[in-house]
């Protein structure tokens, strides 16, 4: 039972992670595998406000999503919208975004080597225990989760009651058709790939509360991250949601059982099996 | 088969450069040695890597996963097999892997496939720490009398078979399959052309040829352990060598992989903290400014002066 529960405590911050890659590939069409430098540069930065000024990360998330979400925007304006200008097909763009988002993500590590070290960093943030049905747990996690869930059901509220999220669900479905309705793709596009980012960022901020960090493992999240995208089918935040809370849950069960050096490979199981069985995603309907 | 002058000249070409290239040994067993292991290996792997990569357009980060199995082929059979047939059975795992990879991941679009094969290196390796750790044992020792002039020469063969494989299918029907394929894979599927059994023969080897390389290298590294065999960072490399020379032409490779190593020799002598970096700024150089690696800039070049001469 608690395996089960620290299992969607996992799962829960894992869905807020794969959401901001959701919303980048889905969407803007972006494969980002700098993604987890993102996370990884957020949980930084709660890090140091932590360290230095005794900043809950729960305030700073407020700090953290602004800036990513500029930073993404910029990193969309400057470097990707030129390639999906000069793509002539999908096909190009996705190997185009993969080898420049790479480059992104080796850039992101080197910087945050040569200004952080490679250390790991953790800190001691409401490091007590909750009682839930009778099993302790960390009131870290618990409180990630909260957020987690919080900031994931406004997305969706946004996303499924609001003008600019009807218009980028338009994108995500037909992006050729989106255009002739008078929907401004461009801007629209740039707006999601930056939200992403920011949903991510925020996700590191989280995660750091309760998982050491260091200035490499982003790749080991981006991974995650897109198993959990490709598992809950492109564009699809339910699916979404169902897959982190599966992936979490099944981490906790290796992780506890088995053995934890064995996490990414139980993982990569669970990937290969989507791949065989349901490619379009567990609630994805079968490509006509 | 019918060779033509020119096919018969560069034959002539390729086999004296490989007879010079086999006499460094000769001039220099230090440095220089150590320099044309280096750059032998990533020839081998960056070529192999082209053939599959440069027509079908699928970016392939499996070499690590590959090589890693191929250095665990040596460490765990040196005892018992002769050298030669280390380097065969790792050659014929690697195709299995690869085989394997390839029929799950090949039907579907590329970025399932760029997905998958960046997590394979680390799923080998954790599966593998797992195991020794509940064996009880830390790594494996590779003890032979290969020196380092005897590893340049196998390289330096092997090197000459992925040429030699790679010109052959070039060639081949299947070579010809795979360019159609390249250009429009509908169009391909259309014509009778079954392409997920073309892509997965072929990326059949560069997984042997990683194999085969990591196999090889073993006894260079004396002491193998998970982390050392399937680091990440070789498949990155190869990459973004293949890339840079130009995975279009077979001999695009190379000229990515000579200066790419010089430049890492001298950024991680001097810069040790800043590999990362220049990796990441690689793979930005091959997008924004050379999308078609050196070797689609020569021809780009060569292009333009035969139209003038037209004129």
């Amino acid at each position: 039972m608690d395996i089960l529960i620290t299992g969607i405590l996992l799962g829960g911050t894992y869905a807020l992670i794969a959401m901001g890659l959701n919303l980048q590939y889905g969407v803007a069409r972006i494969m980002n595998l700098a993604n987890g430098e993102i996370l990884v540069a957020g949980g930084y930065f709660a890090f140091i406000a932590y360290t230095a000024t005794q900043l809950s990360p729960i305030l700073t998330i407020f700090l953290v999503a602004p800036i990513a979400f500029a930073l993404n925007w910029l990193i969309y304006r400057i470097m990707l919208q030129p390639l999906v200008n000069r793509a002539k097909t999908r096909g190009q763009l996705e190997t185009d975004s993969i080898l420049a988002t790479f480059g992104l993500s080796f850039i992101g590590v080197g910087l945050m080597l040569s200004f952080f070290g490679g250390d790991y960093f953790s800190y001691s943030f409401m490091a007590v225990s909750v009682e839930l049905l009778g099993n302790t747990y960390g009131a870290n996690r618990v409180l990630s989760f909260v957020m987690a869930v919080l900031i994931c059901g406004a997305l969706y509220l946004w996303l499924n009651r609001s003008r600019p999220g009807l218009s980028i669900r338009a994108i995500a479905t037909a992006p050729t058709s989106a255009r002739l309705v008078g929907i401004d793709v461009k801007h629209l596009s740039a707006l999601a790939f930056a939200l992403g980012g920011a949903v991510t960022a925020v996700g590191g901020a989280l995660i750091s509360t309760y998982l050491t960090l260091d200035a490499s493992t982003g790749v080991v999240f981006t991974l995650k991250a897109l198993i959990i995208v490709i598992m809950g089918g492109v564009g699809d935040v339910r699916g979404t949601i169902v897959a982190a809370l599966l992936l979490g849950i099944l981490e906790t069960v290796v992780a506890s059982l088995l053995d934890p050096g064995l996490t990414l490979a139980a993982a990569y199981v669970m990937f290969l099996g989507i791949l065989l069985f349901r490619p379009q995603g567990l609630f994805g309907k079968k490509p006509t | 088969m019918s060779l033509t002058g020119t096919d018969l000249r560069n034959l002539c070409l390729a086999i004296l450069a490989f007879g010079v290239c086999a006499l460094l040994p000769f001039g220099d067993n230090g440095y220089w040695l150590g320099l044309g292991v280096t750059i032998a290996m990533f020839t081998t792997l960056a070529t192999s890597w082209a053939l599959f990569s440069g027509p079908t357009h699928y970016i392939s980060l499996a070499t690590a996963a590959f090589f890693g199995v191929g250095t665990y082929v040596t460490g765990l059979g040196i005892e018992t097999f002769p050298f030669w047939a280390l380097v065969g059975l790792a050659g014929i795992f690697g195709a299995v892997l690869a085989a394997l990879v390839g029929l799950a991941t090949l039907r579907l679009s590329g970025v399932y496939f760029v997905i998958f094969t960046l997590g394979l290196a680390e799923l080998v390796r954790q599966v593998i720490t797992w195991v020794q750790n509940n064996t009880g044992q830390k790594g494996l020792y590779v003890l032979t009398d290969l020196d380092e002039a005897g590893i340049y020469w196998w390289l330096l063969g092997l090197a000459a078979l992925v040429f030699l494989t790679g010109w052959l299918i070039g060639r081949s029907r299947l070579g010809f399959a795979l360019r159609i394929i390249g250009d429009d894979e509908t169009v391909a599927a259309h014509s009778g052309i079954n392409t997920a059994r073309a892509k997965v023969l072929l990326f059949m080897v560069p997984g042997a040829v990683a194999a085969m390389t990591g196999a090889i290298l073993a006894p260079r590294y004396v002491y193998i352990e998970p982390s050392l065999a399937f680091a990440p960072i070789l498949s990155f490399q190869v990459v973004i060598m293949a890339l840079l020379g130009g995975a279009s032409r077979l001999w695009g490779p190379l000229v990515g992989v000579i200066p790419f190593t010089f430049l890492l020799e001298a950024v991680s002598s001097n810069f040790p903290n800043q590999t990362t970096l220049v990796i990441g700024m690689a793979f930005l150089v091959i997008v924004y400014l050379l999308p078609s690696g050196f070797a689609g800039l020569v021809d780009k070049v060569m292009h333009q002066v035969k139209k003038r001469e037209t004129f």
